[in-house]
């Protein structure tokens, strides 16, 4: 059934308060028993700038956000027209504004949304300590159908600190703006959620990564600073030191990333997280743990590059330096998770892969699933732990091959502390025993023995997500990855709704590519789309480059952080099946 | 029963492997020093780890029967601090030279002093970028027109390695020559004992690219005063000398050692996820 839901955005300038607003209603609908998705939007400004809230709300999970949003409640229109392309409105959407700040800049006229005004300020101007954006909540409460006493207990919670004059006059403006709300134009309202059985959880893309980390059983983090992955490291510091494990804020990337490699030759899993450019930083040095064998989890929160870019938006455009930016032939593994959910998933997944291989595992997640916070059904216990192979005992008279050519590639490790197994692990080329080799046999030895460990791997069904429609597969796919996976699989829901037939293929093992696995995927399909948030297509170029496509495949790729929605994927799917 | 102590020999830490170095390189000579230190402190082999980059000296772990690590050009230190932090009981060196330690590693060296993470940095100093044969270091004066990638000499101040080091948090700072093993080893016996971040500068001569620094050895002499635990007279004596004191601990800090502080229990996941939970 077509997901019912209602899609909001708060905004305003800084000190409005928008994504605490944000937050509180997120968390009052969580209470009420809906499913909820906030993304944030924000100008450049550390404090002070314009930001932007965009919620969905349902009674079921939510993957992505809709085409447009029925509501946008602005308590004033600082900057607003920046985010005009993010948040895009139809004629049936509503436009509230406070009077006091004039009329809604044309800019986000376009469509023709219904206007309207509520005034806020003035409304809180009259309860003391009252602030307009608790009106906002109040009116957007009762637009939508969220009982009053959902928020009651929110804020009754979030404001504890600030003592009950605080709670007091925050309900009182909540309620003004639920009675000034009585003369606004109708949005669509919500039913209120039966008592669900179901264990739900609030958390966020980078939370759930940090989470993933730790459940894998990471106990050493070394990162430096980076937006939008800097929540990852701060969720970890503290949650870290909790179950034994340590975080420390390095220097540079150079440095994080060298610091986990030690840590980990020393025998403790580790990570780091990083965005683009701290990536570009690491990458001589992930090009040694290849070398040396040393695992360990590196996360990259994607956002718009190159460059410096723009650092608080999404993009899926470091695919390419992920899989190729490596020198030399370098062997490891990509992994990209697929929802704010799967973010816990697939960064435990690789925690295992890395360790289970010896190798590094990246992880490609990006600004859109890390600041987003969902409502999300309690995800599942997971058997991934790191668990490596290791040398405990020497044997008499046999000196110890480190780098020991295998049936499986991987040769067990002793670790520092181990008696008779002491060995020197090398970045250069080196023969079983890690000694420093120039001899071409050795090199041919390591680097196949290196490959083969990755590509001889069980990965089993985690490869990738592949969701058909309810009557079938039929013969059209989407292929998608990461973030982008969302609104695709809202679109095939919509088109398997209304009797379309196809089959959405996300890919969450970027590489080791396999093929085998993507024919057997692309059995009976003729056409496929490729759906992804980059500039150039990095995306198909690679699918291109190792897989069978059908004949018929269509590239549909944008740079960020504008993606395709729901819509644009569905209008395809239909001109198909025409 | 009650365990044996084991005794070892300087040979014991020393590999198989036959160092690649020139004849009559200074590194030889530290290599000896440090084995030589290894087996005074009774250390079993297993728990010790040599890290190093890339550069001449940084060649050592893989001549010793220690667990080594042999990384990326530069990165030595933060490698080091990695391992420590994670294996706090292992015994933790640094070998390398001066570009790799203070040109591209700049940066990490300042920060590891400023750690304080408790290991021993062993620079072996010869002024000169030998792997690639021959170009200026950081260390190399700025008349010095030996090398075809800078005719006219750099033009540019050595950089100042105890002085820098000891401004930016270290913790022991000595020089020593490689001409005096036996003092060697004694210095790199205090430093592995030293708490904290120990900087041990070691002139290493290199006779193919800087053959005028066989005269190192008559040249150097033993400083004349014993270290201090004052920063202010430290500075002094370091910025003041002509780089030629050797032998001695120049300065011994008491600031504690970085060590994260983390809980001695495996704590619950299920507690962190609680935290989700609606």
């Amino acid at each position: 059934m077509t997901l019912q839901s209602v899609s909001l955005v708060i905004a305003g300038s800084g000190g409005a308060g928008v994504v605490t607003a944000g937050s509180l209603l997120l968390e009052a609908a969580a209470n009420a028993g809906w499913y909820a998705l906030m993304s944030r939007s924000s100008g450049p400004q550390i404090r002070g700038g314009e930001a932007a809230a965009m919620l969905r709300f349902a009674t079921e999970p939510i993957m992505s956000h809709d085409d447009s949003y029925h509501l946008l409640m602005a308590i004033d229109w600082e900057n607003i027209t920046r985010f005009a392309a993010e948040i895009p409105l139809a004629a049936d959407s509503l436009i509230v504004g406070d009077p006091a700040h004039g009329n809604a800049p044309a800019g986000l006229l376009s469509a023709k949304p219904r206007e309207t005004g509520l005034p806020m300020s003035e409304i809180a101007g009259k309860i003391e300590n009252g602030r307009p954006n608790m009106v906002a909540l109040g009116a957007i409460a009762a637009m939508i159908g969220l009982p009053k006493e959902a928020m009651q207990t929110v804020v009754e919670k979030n404001l504890k600190r600030k003592g009950q004059g605080a709670i007091d006059a925050s309900m009182e403006a909540f309620h003004a703006g639920v009675a000034a709300a009585a003369d606004l134009p109708s949005i669509p309202k919500l039913p209120t959620a039966s008592a669900s059985a179901e264990e739900r959880w609030s958390i966020t893309g980078n939370e759930a990564t940090g989470l993933g980390v730790i459940r894998g059983g990471v106990r050493f983090v070394a990162a430096y600073p980076i937006t939008p992955a800097t929540e990852i490291l701060e969720w970890l510091a503290p949650s870290l030191a909790k179950v034994g494990g340590v975080l420390v804020q390095a220097e540079d990337e150079l440095a994080s990333i060298n610091q986990i490699i030690g840590a980990s030759y020393g025998g403790v899993p580790s990570m780091t997280a990083t965005s683009g450019p701290g990536l570009s930083l690491m990458i001589e040095s992930l090009g040694l743990a290849v070398a040396a064998e040393v695992p360990l989890v590196v996360v990259d929160v994607m956002r718009v590059g190159p460059s410096t870019g723009i650092a608080t938006k999404s993009e899926q455009s470091d695919l390419n330096i992920a899989v190729y930016g490596l020198h030399g032939d370098a062997p490891h593994i990509v992994v990209a998770a697929n929802s704010v959910s799967d973010c816990l998933f697939t960064t435990q997944w690789a925690v295992h892969l890395a360790e289970a291989m010896q190798t590094p595992a990246l992880v490609l997640t990006d600004q859109a699933l890390g600041q987003s916070r969902a409502v999300i059904p309690r995800p599942a216990e997971l058997a991934f732990i790191g668990q490596r192979e290791t040398a405990k005992t020497a044997v008499e008279g046999e000196r110890y091959k480190r780098y020991a050519v295998t049936a499986s590639g991987v040769s067990p490790m002793a670790i520092p502390g181990t008696p008779g197994l002491t060995h020197t692990a090398d970045g250069l080329e080196h023969n079983e025993f890690g000694t420093p080799s120039s001899q071409s046999s050795d090199h041919q030895a390591q680097m196949e023995k290196r490959l083969r460990k990755i590509t001889q791997f069980n990965y089993g069904d985690h490869w990738a997500e592949i969701t058909d429609s309810d009557n079938g597969p039929g013969d059209i796919a989407i292929i998608t990855w990461g973030s982008s996976t969302g609104p695709a699989r809202e679109a095939l829901q919509r088109f398997s709704d209304s009797g379309g037939r196809a089959r959405l293929i996300s890919v969450r093992l970027i590489a080791p590519v396999q093929p085998e696995k993507m024919a057997a995927a692309l059995e009976g399909i003729s056409r496929a789309m490729v759906v992804e948030q980059s500039h150039s297509g990095q995306f198909y170029r690679m699918l291109r480059a190792f897989y069978d496509l059908p004949k018929e495949t269509l590239a549909m790729h944008q740079a960020g952080p504008l993606g395709f929605g729901p819509a644009r994927i569905l209008e395809q799917l239909n001109s198909w099946s025409a | 029963m009650e365990a044996v102590a084991r005794k070892f020999k300087p040979k014991d830490f020393k590999s198989e492997l036959k160092p690649i170095w020139c004849p009559g390189c200074g590194d030889y000579t530290v290599l000896n020093a440090l084995t030589r230190a290894l087996a005074e402190l009774e250390l079993p082999p297993e728990e010790v780890a040599v890290v190093s980059g890339i550069g001449c000296s940084s060649r050592i772990p893989a001549y010793t029967s220690v667990y080594g690590f042999h990384g990326v050009h530069g990165r030595a230190l933060p490698v080091a601090t990695g391992l420590k932090l994670a294996r706090p009981e292992l015994t933790v060196l640094v070998t390398g030279g001066d570009g790799d330690g203070f040109s591209i590693g700049g940066n990490h060296f300042l920060h590891a002093c400023r750690r304080n993470v408790d290991i021993t940095y062993i620079v072996m100093d010869n002024q000169v970028y030998g792997m690639t044969k021959g170009q200026a270091s950081p260390t190399t004066a700025p008349d010095w027109e030996g090398s075809k990638l800078t005719p006219e000499g750099t033009g540019i101040n050595p950089f100042q390695p105890l002085v820098v080091g000891l401004a930016s948090g270290a913790n022991f700072i000595a020089r020593v020559s490689s001409s005096d093993p036996v003092n060697m080893a004694q210095i790199i016996v205090e430093a592995i004992r030293h708490p904290g971040f120990s900087l041990v500068q070691v002139l290493s001569p290199c006779v193919t690219f800087r053959p005028e620094q066989a005269e190192w050895r008559d040249i150097v002499r033993t400083a004349v005063v014993d270290f201090t635990g004052d920063a202010a007279r430290a500075a002094r004596r370091l910025m003041t000398d002509d780089g030629f004191n050797v032998g001695k601990v120049l300065y011994k800090g008491e600031r504690p050692p970085f060590r994260p502080e983390h809980e001695p229990t495996d704590g619950s996941i299920a507690e962190l996820e609680a935290r989700f939970a609606l």
